[in-house]
């Protein structure tokens, strides 16, 4: 345990220091005339982490993803996808299991069974054509069922939006990675590593445009977009007796 | 004996004809709001998927899909009310007009281009909640297919032409939410008129954009 934390802490600092990294690389300031969000206080630093990450994103990632999409047949990437989404599906049963959510963890615990089996390893997805739902659960959605708060908004170098808590998620998720963390030899586990990178970008690459087209300003669209996007993950499982609708202030009162 | 088979036939055939029609029938002011959903987004799902050239990436086909198909059962002037809060008082009846033509345009280029993406994807309808006598309802659905399965909500507000749409929940936000800050950001850095401004931008740059599939 306390090696755990310890470790804990090492990576914690490792953050640290990344994001002060990012915040020497470019300083930007809010523009002028853009109200404070209550739940973003240190908007000018995560201002200056999210100018890194979108030019990390667009000088390396996404022309890396770009050949990935060009030189693979979507067969090929979607097994791929599928491969590492039923890995995050044994994590997600064990989170489902912390989170007080026995059958969901049951549903997710047959789909690994099915789709490492029948799916070949994993690399097709029988389990969702067969009715087991897919769920997509993590340290710091199982940490805000436990009532933690989030505390403020914070962007992280290389992950993107975060909050405190799910900063902690975080670490706490590449803590408890075992799998891939007790891969050998280190070479192959850092190649796994990268495609899984490559992956993650690859499931968004449209959307990702899109969303460039839709934003009036990125920056605090993709925050509002995370700060609710979590809260409802959250709830999920749970808001089963009321939808939950924002009451909009009405501009004609 | 023979004309009777005939006759019968046509018969078959007419009373087929009628019950197509009776079967893709449009949705009228009376329509419940999930059904209303369900028939719209079937439709187009299958208009997306039978024309070849949406899926080679035609934007200007999707767009005009997306305004005679989906456009009719929106409300977009309440979906602007409602980004806009309270600076939506502030803005003169000519900029109001403005801002709901603009703003529909931006979402229904955005729309369009996911639509075009659409491939072998299956949407989920989930069971209504709600009482009879509601005004306002969310029917809920989940799209399945390629990667993870994609919540997407619809609110709706019961007015006397029918239900209409004003608010779309993606992946748990919101749409008009997550443009509420923005508008206001962008208002008070440059008032009504550039945030007019931006958005007719925004919107012919993205209309004289390649398409990229």
């Amino acid at each position: 345990m306390s090696f755990f934390l310890c470790d804990l802490q090492r990576k914690l600092k490792r953050l640290v220091l990344l994001s002060l990294a990012a915040l020497l690389v470019g300083c930007a300031s809010i523009p002028a005339g853009v109200e404070r969000s209550p739940q973003d206080p240190w908007e000018p630093f995560n201002r200056s982490v999210f100018e890194f990450n979108e030019g990390l994103d667009a000088y390396v990632l996404k022309p890396v993803v770009a050949g990935y999409r060009f030189v693979l047949p979507e067969f090929v990437r979607e097994g791929i996808y599928n491969f590492f989404s039923n890995y995050s599906d044994i994590y997600t049963a064990l989170q489902n299991m912390l989170q007080g959510k026995p059958d969901y963890a049951f549903n997710d615990l047959m789909r690994v069974v099915v789709n490492t089996t029948f799916g070949l390893g994993g690399f097709i997805d029988m389990a969702t054509p067969g009715g087991l739902d897919k769920h997509k659960e993590d340290w710091g959605q199982t940490f805000g069922v436990w009532g933690i708060p989030s505390g403020p908004y914070v962007v992280l170098p290389f992950f993107g939006p975060s909050t405190v808590r799910d900063t902690f998620g975080t670490v706490a998720d590449l803590e408890t990675d075992y799998f891939f963390k007790y891969i050998n030899p280190v070479g192959l586990r850092n190649s796994l590593t990268g495609l899984r990178v490559v992956n993650a970008r690859n499931t968004y690459y449209e959307a990702g445009d899109l969303l460039d087209g839709a934003a009036i300003d990125k920056y605090s669209f993709m925050r509002d977009a995370y700060i609710q996007r979590r809260q409802y993950q959250i709830n999920e499982g749970r808001n089963d007796e009321e939808p939950t609708m924002p009451v909009y202030q009405n501009p004609y009162e | 004996m023979k004309s009777y088979k005939i006759i019968t036939q046509y018969l078959l055939t007419g009373l087929l004809l009628i019950a197509g029609t009776v079967f893709a029938q449009t949705p009228d002011q009376a329509t419940a709001p999930d059904a209303l959903i369900k028939m719209v987004v079937t439709d187009v799902m299958a208009s997306v998927k039978a024309d070849p050239d949406i899926q080679k990436g035609n934007i200007p086909k999707v767009v005009d899909l997306v305004e005679k198909k989906i456009v009719p059962y929106t409300d977009m002037r309440r979906t602007t009310e409602m980004a806009m809060g309270p600076n939506w008082k502030k803005a003169t009846p000519e900029q109001q007009n403005q801002l709901v033509m603009e703003f529909k345009n931006l979402l229904i280029r955005t729309y369009s281009g996911a639509l075009s993406q659409l491939r072998d994807q299956t949407v989920q309808f989930k069971a209504l909640r709600a009482a009879p006598d509601d005004k306002e309802v969310v029917v809920k659905t989940v799209v399945l297919g390629r990667g993870d399965p994609v919540p997407l909500d619809y609110r709706l507000e019961k007015t006397d032409k029918g239900w209409k749409v004003y608010d779309m929940n993606i992946m748990g936000v919101w749409l008009v939410e997550a443009y509420r800050n923005q508008f206001s950001n962008q208002i008070s850095q440059n008032g009504i008129d550039g945030l007019v401004k931006f958005l007719q931008d925004r919107n012919k740059q993205l209309a004289s954009a390649k398409p990229t599939n």
